[in-house]
Parts: C-alpha cells; structure tokens; sequence
C-alpha cells in the first residue's frame, strides 16, 4: 500500500474543493484509506494518519475511531508519536468515553519522564481533559511537579492543578503548601500560572481566601516591580511591561480585597499609582486601566479613589476607539447605583453616545441615561430620549418607550408635559408600546382633571392624522367617550379651541370601527365610546343606529356589545344616563388606602356585569343603579376592557367566566378578579383568590343586630377572612317581621377612609315577610389600622307599593371584630 | 479561525460540546461577526457570552469569554497570539492555516 499522504497534502486537497458536497467525498475516501491502515497495525505512518484526522475533526467529521490510534501514539517512546497522540487525546477524547481511563497508566508514566517536554506534554493532556478519576489518581504526581525548581513545568503543573481543583473541590489542601513559594518565582510564567491557580483557589472557598489575604503585600510589591521596572525585551507588549500578568494581579487583588478593610487599604496606593502611570494611548494601556477600573469599584476604597475610577470611564467615553467607550459603558452602569454623583457628570456624554452607530453601545448608553435621570434633568434627557426613540432600531422601541414612561411618571414636572410626552411617545412608537401602558395612560388621564379638554382635544387632533398606532386609538377613543362633550363644546385653556360639531367627531369614531387598521379591541373601545356620548351628545339616534348594527356583526365580542347597548336602549333607558356618567378618579394598584370610592367601585363592577347577563335582569340591575347613585356613577366596561389585551383568550369568553363565577350569591369572587381593574388592591385580592372565605369562621365573635325598625331586621355576623386577619367578613341577614314582602331591598353600607370595604351581592332582593326567609350579603371589611369598626348603612325597598328608605348608623360592633 | 466565507481554520473548545453542535455553534457566532460593520466595536453578546474578534486580512480570530473577562485584555491576547505566530512563520496569511494546525499543540 503506497504511503498514506501528509497531512499537509490533505489540507491543499480539500482547499480545492469547491463545494461542501465535493469535500465530504474528499474526506470519506480518506477517512477510509486511514481506517484501513489503522487494521493494518502500521506503526511508521500511524502518526501522520492521526494528524489527518485530527483535522478532519475539527472541520467538523466524525472520528472517534481515532481514539484507540491517539493511546497507542501515547504508549510509544517516539517524542512525535507522543506528541500527536497527546494532541488527540486532547480533541477527541472525553471524559464521557471509557476509553480515557487507559491513559491514566501512561500519563502517570509521562509524568515521571525523564524529558521535560514529556512531561509537560502529559501535564497539558491532564490539565485538559482529565476526568475527576484521573485527577484523583495523579493529584499528587502534579503536586510534586509544583514544586519542583524547573519553571516551564512548575508553570504547567499550576495550570494542571487549576484544572484539578475544578473538577475535584476537595482536592484544594493538598496544594496549599506547594503554593507558599509561588509568588516569590522571578519567571513571569510560572507567575502568572500561580496567580491564576490563587485567584482559581480564592474563587472556591471562602477560607482559602481568608488564608490568601495575608499575600497581598506580596501581589502588590510584584505589580509595582512590573510598573517600575525598565524596558524588558522578553515581557513588552507596545510599551508596557507583561500586562497580561498585570492584569491577573489586578483581578486577585480584587477578589482578596471585596469586603475586606484592610487588604483594601493596602491596595490603595498601588491603585492609584497604576491608574495614574499607565500609559493610555495604546489599548493595552486601556486594558489594565479597565482591570484596575473594576478593582476599585469591588474593594473598599476610599471615595477619592473612587472618584477616580469614575474619571477614568469618563475620560473612556471620550475616546475615538469604540471598545474603549463600550467597556466604558458597561462598567458605568454597574457603578451608576453607588456613585451616582459621580456618573452624572458625564451625563452629557452618555447621551451622546445615544447617538453612536453601534448597536451595543446605543442599548448600554439608553439603559445609562434612564438610570441616570433626576428630577433636575428630566426635561434636557426626556427631548433627548425622545429624539433617540424617533431614530432607534424597532427592537429598541420597546424598551425605550417603557423607560420614558416609568421616568415621566417619576419625574414629571406638570401634568400637561406628562401627558405631552406620553402622546408623543405614542405617536412615534405606539405599536411598541407594552400592553399596560394604555390602562396606564387612562387612569393619568383621568387623575389630571383639569387637562381633560386639553387632552382630549389633542388626542382627537392625533386621530384626525393617523389611525394605525393601535394604543393611541385605543386611549384617544376612551377619552372622546369620556369627555366629548368638552370637546365639542370647544372650551380649552391651553391651547387653541377647535370647532368640532357632533357628527365629526361620530364620524371619526365610526370611522375607527370599519377600518382594517383597528385590531378587535380598538374595535370595542370605539363602540364603547360612542354608546357613552349617547349621553353627553343630543344625536342619539345616529348612536342608537350604529349600535343596532353592531348587534349583528360577526365578531362574538362586539355582538355582544352591541346587543347589551340596544338592550339599554330599549328597556334600560331610564339608568342609561346613570350608567354612562363619567367615571370616578380611579387610583393605581400600587397606592394603598384607596377611598371607599374606589371600594364598591370594584364591587359595583361585579354588579354591572350581571346586568349583562341577560337573563337575570330585574334584580342586580336595580341594585347596580341604586349602588351607582350612591356612588356618583360610573361606566365600568371600558376598564374591563383593557384588561382583555392582556390575555389571549377571546374576550367574550373572559366577560362570561367572569359573569359564571359572579352568579354564585355571597360566594368569594372569583380568581380571575385579581385581572379586574387596577382599581381593587392587592392585598384584598389575595384574600379572594385564596380558599373560600367561610371555612375560618372566627370562634366567638358574637353576632350583632344593627338595624331593627319598621319590622326589617339586619343582623351581622363575623367571620375572619383566611388568610388575612386584618379582613373582617360579615354576613348581614335581613329578615321581615311584617306582613308584606319587601321587594327591591338594597343593602348600602360606607365606612370612613380608614376602612376598606366590599359588597359582595345579595342572595336576593326580596325579603319575604313573616320571617320565612332572609337576604343575606357579604361585606368584607379591610381594617389595617385595627381601629374601631363603625358603618352607615342605607336600606331601600319597597314595602306595601310604598318605597322606604332609610340611613343609620352602626357603632355597636363587637371589639373582637376589629381587634 | 475562521476565513472570510466563514470557514473554520482552526477551532479549539475549553468545554465539552457536541460535534453536531459545534459547527452549528461556529457557524452561528461567525454569523454575528461577519455582518459587522467596521465602525462596530469588537465585542458582540452571544447567549451569554462575550465574543471578542479581530480581523486579519482575510482572517478573522473569534474567541468567546465569559461574563467576568476583561474584554479589552482578551482583545491583547489576540494581538500577541498573532504577533507571536507572526513572528514564529514570518506570513500571517492564508498560508499560515497549514501550519498552525500541526503545531498548535505546543500552545496551551
């Protein structure tokens, strides 16, 4: 059989080839070729072969039928044979193959060869793939090497021992004592290897690095010899003596110095004199001035210091190199918490740096000017980070959107630039923009009375231009639901008043309902929204025939809207105005002690729901009007709404599970309720979507009437909500001595600000007379402050055709119940 | 290594990965690095983590780091890794491939 090629021809055959297809076949032949000459037991030539397949590896071939080849180049005397078959020992083999236990017997051989190169060879091949066997077995032979005085093994046998330490933690004591005389080497490999098997050491356990600190002065002496001695042919990188070795000290000494007084101070001086001397025109001199950047910023150093540091980025961030101003960036942002001071001087800058073409460097520079804006510079940074939003690359808008609006919301300076540059961020970015910012920017809306007409005269000037950003659709048509007649009207103090009549401003609204460009759910606000201006308008007939029209249309959630409008026209008429008035100021989950407002707000939503259950109309539905007119009225449906975007099930589907577990009377609300509007706390939410209420019943709170005239008798009883003890869960019972019925009972109650109260709904609505029945409801109480529990409560019914209504008091609570 | 059609030169694995996945591995970073621009610093996020590469000629060396890495060190290293073979074979060029394979078992 001719010789096998060399490896060298191989490497120009396959170069030739012209396509992948061309090469796989170059390569199988081979392939094959050398699996013959692997049988054929051919010594002289096995080294070339394996070498072949080696590179046939690492193009990406198979060859593990290599393995067995590489053991028997490692058996053999011959330098070269070793040396190949160390080589593929070190690509091909793992310790996932059973076949690497056999070398154990060899290496262990190498190791004690009388030739240094062998032994390094073996020292490479264990530092490489040893597994935790091996490196069991020949911890110490590689100790012993440790310390040996010929430094090109002492300089391997600490990378080795690195690599034992990582694969076998508990090996670490046994180099302890070879480590004592590493530092004092001259050689700056076996230097720098024992700094990397320190810091590798230090890095696993906590007591090793307690042991190391008393180094230090050593670490520091070395660094200061590299600074201060002369030109060394041998150790120069462009000017700068061994930096790579420097670099490694820099990072030791910030692992030894991290939470430690008195390394840290140690280190100072050194700190100071390497950040000051290095030279930085070369990005070697950059480099280590980066290393010993982070240092400062890890170890206790005193605030000159770290004044310092922070010069040194900054000055990073002027350079031309863009590495240089990327790593300046990245460690910006970790220090930007701790000094921020310091950071903010270079605002300016950092946004600049928006403006750079490298993607990288616009992401950090963005997340750095969101960190770093303050009250003070908010208006300067919010036209830049606009300005950036205009430019930007689309799967920045996202983030960049929702930085602005947390930053508007912390920092505004009025109410009119918050919803200015909310409207901007919209127009520019609003396909971007997070599903909650809608809901978000509503409630802003309405909070900020004074602005309505100002908003809502900008938003529908918005809707004149464009139609396709969906969450400004969305919000500019809640608002002109809300607030159209002050549109029309034409009344605006900030800005120059438009004329616009009624049938523009329907007709924009219709206009969003047929366009392609809006999404279902654009679609229900705007339909929403014109049905609310049926109120605030004097076209109603128009609105009635859109809404009839809608009552047929394919999409299940705006049928169902439509349908329950026309409902409300026809039968409903006279609670139209009540429902459809202006929602109150809602507040944000976040805040805690909402007013009682925002309480039965929550609940009356649970109640309008049921009117929209067709079926069971007469009770809830005077219920709901009745809590409304106590309330100051609101229109619910459309804050249900924004919780639809949020989850992908149909929405018609959402209302119904919504109305399924509300028809339970007295019942816990249902777990989809933490969804409900921002409007409910969290906290009475997490005793809701926890177990039933009623399984806790509180032993011994005694139950109280609290009302009795007139034959109507309520009466309270306590129980303690689970798991929350701060929530008091009365049952009222209202019974009827009298003879007549009392039909159209509604129970009210309000409690001061300092309470938190729900109304579950009613089992019924009438109370039967004779006390054949009662009416029970659930009130669940939420008492923080744990103060006395006091309640006003208004009863209505109508009794003998004649309604009754009645307001009183209820002081006499039992002290467990609030207790 | 890789050349400027994204073939690999030369590949060298601190950690176990699967050769079916290696070259999708390569292929993937060389992806990211190729497509960058000159203006473009050299160090690019990867799953996480670091590349930092450099452009030779018609070579481009790609070396991937981890989190904790000084990354302006590692783009030295770089440099003095090609300086030394400079040095060592008198041609960084597409010549050099040949030999770097058969020696590269002195340099750990």
């Amino acid at each position: 059989m001719p010789a096998p090629i060399r490896l060298r021809e191989l490497i120009r055959t396959i170069r030739t080839a012209r396509t992948q297809a061309e090469e796989r076949e170059m390569i199988q032949k081979e392939c094959a070729a050398i699996r013959s000459s692997f049988r054929e037991e051919d010594n002289t030539y096995r080294c070339r072969n394996v070498a072949k397949l080696l590179y046939m590896h690492m193009l990406g071939y198979p060859a593990h039928f290599g393995q067995l080849e590489c053991l028997k180049l490692i058996a053999s005397q011959k330098f070269t044979d070793k040396r190949i078959g160390y080589l593929g020992a070190m690509l091909l083999l793992d310790e996932r193959q059973d076949v690497h236990l056999l070398m154990t017997n060899c290496i262990k051989n190498d190791l004690n060869h009388s030739t240094q190169y062998v032994q390094g060879l073996a020292l490479c091949t264990l530092g490489c793939m040893g597994s935790s066997e091996m490196c069991r077995d020949l911890a110490g032979e590689v100790e012993k090497l440790l310390k040996t005085s010929n430094s090109y093994l002492r300089k391997k046998a600490a990378l080795c021992a690195v690599h034992v330490i990582r694969k076998v933690p508990e090996l670490m004591e046994m180099f302890l004592p070879a480590t004592k005389n590493l530092l004092s080497e001259k050689n700056h490999g076996v230097l720098h290897t024992s700094v990397v098997l320190l810091t590798e050491m230090c890095e696993r356990s906590p007591d090793m690095l307690s042991h190391f600190r008393k180094l230090v002065p050593q670490l520091v002496r070395i660094l200061k010899n590299l600074i201060m001695s002369g030109y060394s042919p041998e150790h120069d990188v462009s000017g700068i003596s061994d930096p790579f070795l420097q670099v490694r000290i820099l990072r030791l000494l910030r692992i030894l110095g991290k939470g430690d007084d008195d390394s840290s101070e140690a280190m100072n001086d050194i700190l100071a004199q390497v950040a000051t001397n290095t030279e930085t025109s070369k990005n070697v001199g950059n480099a280590i001035l980066y290393e010993t950047v982070l240092t400062i910023m890890d170890i206790k150093s005193e605030s000159g210091l770290r004044v310092l540091a922070i010069n040194i980025l900054g000055r990073f961030l002027l350079n031309n190199d863009k590495n240089i101003r990327y790593v300046a960036l990245t460690s910006l942002l970790k220090t930007v918490q701790t000094d921020h001071n310091a950071v903010q001087r270079h605002r300016s800058t950092i946004v600049d740096c928006l403006k750079d073409l490298d993607v990288s460097i616009k992401r950090r520079a963005m997340e750095l000017s969101f960190a770093l804006v303050n009250g003070n510079n908010i208006r300067g940074m919010m036209k830049e980070l606009l300005y950036f939003l205009d430019s930007c690359d689309p799967d920045f808008k996202a983030d960049c959107a929702s930085g602005i609006f947390l930053a508007a919301e912390k920092y505004a300076p009025s109410k009119r630039w918050h919803i200015d540059t909310i409207m901007r961020v919209l127009t520019t970015a609003g396909s971007y923009v997070r599903d909650d910012s809608v809901p978000n920017l509503i409630q802003l809306i309405t909070n900020s009375v004074e602005m309505h007409a100002y908003t809502v005269q900008r938003l529908y000037k918005a809707l004149l231009d464009d139609i396709s950003q969906q969450p400004l659709v969305q919000v500019a048509s809640w608002c002109i639901g809300e607030y159209g007649d002050l549109l029309v009207s034409g009344q605006c103090e900030e800005e120059e008043p438009i004329q616009v009549s009624e049938d523009e401003v329907l007709d924009v609204l219709e206009g969003l309902l047929v366009s392609n460009l809006s999404t279902p759910v654009t679609r229900g606000y705007s339909l929403t929204a014109i049905m609310k201006l049926s109120t605030r308008f004097s076209s109603v007939n128009r609105i009635k025939k859109v809404v009839s029209i809608y009552g047929s249309s394919i999409d299940v959630e705006l049928q169902q809207r439509a349908v329950e409008y026309n409902a409300l026209f026809k039968k409903y008429d006279h609670m139209r105005p009540a429902l459809l008035e202006r929602m109150p100021i809602m507040e944000k989950t976040a805040s805690n002690g909402p007013t009682e407002i925002v309480q039965t707000n929550g609940e009356t939503e649970s109640t309008i729901l049921d009117t929209k259950h067709l079926p069971s109309i007469t009770q809830p539905a005077s219920q709901a009007n009745d809590l409304l007119d106590l309330l100051g009225g609101n229109d619910v449906v459309p804050v249900i709404q924004t919780t639809v975007p949020t989850k992908p099930a149909s929405a018609g589907g959402e209302l119904l599970d919504l109305l399924g577990d509300l028809s339970l009377t007295g019942g816990p609300t249902p777990t989809p309720a933490p969804s409900v509007p921002m409007s409910q706390p969290p906290f009475l939410l997490d005793g809701l979507s926890s177990q039933p209420l009623f399984n806790d019943i509180a032993a011994g709170i005694p139950p109280m009437t609290a009302y009795n005239k007139n034959g109507l008798k309520i009466e309270f009883t306590f129980e303690r909500a689970n798991p929350n003890p701060n929530i008091a869960v009365i049952t009222i019972h209202a019974t009827n001595s009298t003879e007549a019925d009392m039909t159209d009972f509604v129970f009210q109650a309000a409690v001061p600000k300092t309470f938190q109260l729900q109304l579950l709904s009613p089992s019924s609505n009438v109370v039967p007379a004779v006390n054949q029945g009662s009416v029970t409801q659930v009130i669940r109480v939420l008492n923080p402050q744990k103060q006395q529990l006091r309640m006003r409560i208004k009863l209505t019914y109508t009794h003998k055709g004649s309604p009754v209504q009645d307001l009183a008091e209820v002081n006499n609570f039992p002290p467990q119940s609030w207790q | 290594m890789v050349n400027k059609q994204g073939q690999t030169r030369l590949s060298k694995y601190y950690e176990q990965v699967e050769l079916g996945k290696r070259a999708a591995l390569e292929a993937d970073m060389v992806r990211g690095c190729l497509a960058r621009r000159k203006e473009e610093c050299s160090f690019v996020e990867y799953k996480d983590y670091k590349l930092v590469y450099r452009q030779y000629a018609a070579l481009f060396i790609v070396v991937g780091i981890t989190e904790n890495e000084n990354e302006l060190s590692i783009y030295e290293l770089v440099h003095n890794f090609v300086e030394v073979l400079d040095k060592y074979f008198s041609r960084v060029g597409l010549t050099l491939q040949l030999q770097v394979v058969m020696f590269k078992s002195e340099k750990r």
